[in-house]
């Protein structure tokens, strides 16, 4: 077990300075210059900007101090805010954390709600339509579902109706988290649905569903009791990839609702080729995932006690 | 009571023998495998919908703007933002999806911008059905450190979040259909090599196999004689359901602003401009969103419907 947990965590750091070296890699490649597209800048001038921001020393110098300011926890000054990447981040991901978390909380509790209905009521017009819902959330994309939420229900039945139940932009209010939350979920809700009725069928045809059936425990006593807790086991395994998923899907859904998190940022550096503020970005992204990746594994480990966490293998 | 059995003359018998024709109806008919599962698909009427409207989808984007009257950025500057099914009174110009901002037509550019979608998205597949089929088909195989190390380096890909990779991969590439590929394909491909190994690994512990190994045939004639076959219908339900994974990743990519450079139209950029004037002109979005959604439905149910045909072992 704790050899497990060693192995895991030795090979999320792995994972982590591969990306660090990647991402600084893969900005010094980019095409143009950061100090290129204002007005003509004199020879002094840029050679002082380059001495400020490191960039006029050898290649391997700038990663081995790229490696240090990073683990020391300085994501560097954004070249185009001239703030430091970790203030605009401190500023900026709380609202994005805030409407993550709502979608990730939405979209399990839902999801796991629709799987269940779906595998009880197996072969009815339940299990039809809840795996109707499943399949147009895996295939409408989120900023699609985002754009229509705000068209009919923020500018549409405002205008139908004359009051305003949800904002069009903006995160002030319950009212205006509603939608924006519920696009970002959609997807995630639609895998966790699919994902917990199969199983839930796993789960209601093992034998002791059918030894707790024949003792003649209620139909909501099998399904809560016996069922529903062995067979969230998989949902747990999901966390990790939708967390990532609803992470990079707030880019959009931030856009389209005007919420000031870390997604507009993140689009508008692409945009302005701004290195610091994109591999910033990149980098406290990938480090919260892949460090959610490992809590979720462990905490697998944990809840599962069949699973013999040294044996693990794909 | 002693003797009283009669004895029976032989010639009371009658030899029937085989015949043949008792045997058909008794067994019925011999189906191989794919026939099975074709049958089983076409049981399916939601998958057989899904393929029909994919089938359609491909060959409007194929035909539709070869035959189109307008080019993709040909403008109309007379009559922009034009409805759907307007015609222009003067010029008797035909816009059945109307057109945007510049006066393109709206019809044209969205199975051009489908074409690029498709191609994006099936070349992405296709280059990942290769390589994962080959590293997972060596990992399997081999086992032992050679997997071990293998499977590592997956792990660790897997580890980054594959459209952080691509963005970054993006920004580095020169713009272009292909650059979007190639950016996909590289994390895309870790998925099917997994799949493909984990088939692989069970499969060669299979009799059949230790006799192919005991008779003397060499590894590469037992994979790909023995093992790959066999993973087959594994592998054509893993390409049909990482399609629409792949025609996402380019609608939101597109949709970010990293999309296909400009004379270019996809379904994703197509759905981005459609957007800035979306609460305006809301079929601007809607007809490229319908597009992109209607295809990854399409591909997912079949992709349901194929893994129920080819997967004997989640037959009711």
């Amino acid at each position: 077990m704790i050899k497990y947990i060693f192995k895991r965590i030795f090979y999320s750091f792995l994972t982590l300075i591969i990306l660090v070296a990647l991402t600084f890699f893969m900005m010094r490649l980019l095409p143009g210059d950061p100090f290129i597209g204002q007005k003509a800048i004199p020879e002094t001038t840029l050679k002082a900007l380059n001495e400020k921001y490191g960039l006029d020393k050898p290649m391997w110098q700038q990663l081995l101090i790229y490696f240090g300011n990073v683990f020391r926890g300085d994501l560097g000054i954004s070249i185009h805010y001239n703030r430091p990447v970790n203030d605009i981040i401190r500023q900026a991901f709380p609202y994005s954390f805030d409407l993550g978390i709502r979608a990730l909380i939405f979209a399990t509790v839902m999801g796991i709600l629709l799987g269940i209905i779906a595998a009880v009521k197996r072969g009815t017009h339940w299990d039809t339509l809840s795996m109707f819902l499943a399949i147009i959330g895996v295939s409408v994309p989120g900023f699609i579902v985002g754009s229509l939420l705000q068209y009919f229900f923020a500018l549409k039945l405002t205008q139908w109706t004359g009051i305003a139940f949800f904002p069009n932009t903006g995160w002030n209010g319950f009212a205006a988290k509603i939608l924006p939350s519920f696009a970002l979920s959609l997807s995630s809700l639609a895998t966790v649905s699919r994902l917990m009725r199969t199983s839930m069928m796993d789960v209601l045809s093992q034998d002791y569903i059918k030894t707790a059936k024949s003792k003649g425990l209620s139909q909501k006593a099998i399904v809560w009791k016996h069922a529903v807790r062995n067979a969230i086991m998989p949902v747990i395994t999901v966390l990790g990839p939708i967390s990532a998923a609803l992470l990079t899907g707030a880019f959009v859904v931030e856009n389209i609702f005007a919420i000031p998190g870390m997604g507009k940022f993140f689009v508008y550096s692409i945009q302005t080729q701004d290195y610091t503020m994109i591999s910033g970005t990149t980098l406290f992204y990938g480090a919260f995932l892949i460090i959610a990746n490992l809590l979720v594994d462990l905490a697998y480990g944990f809840i599962d006690p069949r699973v013999k966490l040294s044996e693990v293998k794909e | 009571m002693d003797s009283k059995i009669k004895h029976i003359d032989k010639s009371q018998f009658e030899r029937i023998g085989l015949d043949k024709s008792d045997i058909k109806t008794v067994s019925g008919q011999n189906t191989s495998y794919w026939k099975d599962a074709f049958r089983r698909l076409s049981m399916n009427k939601a998958a057989i919908a899904a393929l029909v409207i994919i089938i359609i989808i491909t060959l409007f984007s194929i035909f539709v703007p070869a035959f189109s009257p307008y080019t993709i950025s040909e403008q109309h500057l007379g009559h922009t933002y034009a409805p759907l099914g307007f015609r222009d009174p003067t010029d008797g110009h035909m816009h059945l999806f109307g057109t945007d901002s510049l006066g393109r037509d709206i019809f044209t550019r969205v199975w051009y911008g489908g074409r690029i979608s498709l191609f994006i998205s099936f070349s992405a597949v296709l280059i990942n059905f290769i390589i994962g089929i080959i590293y997972g088909g060596i990992s399997g195989y081999a086992g032992g450190v050679v997997d071990n190390i293998m499977m590592r380096i997956i792990e660790i890909i897997n580890g980054i979040p594959y459209l952080i990779i691509v963005i970054l991969l993006m920004m580095v590439l020169p713009a272009g259909t292909m650059t979007m590929v190639i950016a996909y394909a590289t994390v895309g491909w870790t998925g099917m090599a997994r799949l493909v190994r984990g088939q692989i690994m069970s499969l060669k512990e299979q009799d059949y196999v230790v006799a192919a190994k005991v008779m003397g045939a060499r590894p590469a004639r037992i994979i790909t004689k023995h093992l790959l076959p066999n993973t087959l219908s594994v592998v054509i339900v893993n390409i049909t359901l990482s399609i629409p994974s792949a025609i996402f990743t380019e609608a939101f990519l597109s949709y970010i602003g990293l999309g296909v450079p400009v004379p270019l139209a996809s379904w994703g950029t197509l759905a981005n401009e459609g957007s800035r004037v979306f609460q305006m002109y809301p079929s601007q979005l809607i007809i490229p969103a319908i597009c992109i959604s209607l295809t990854m439905l399409s591909f997912n149910l079949l992709g349901d419907g194929l893994r129920d045909a080819l997967d004997p072992r989640l037959r009711k």
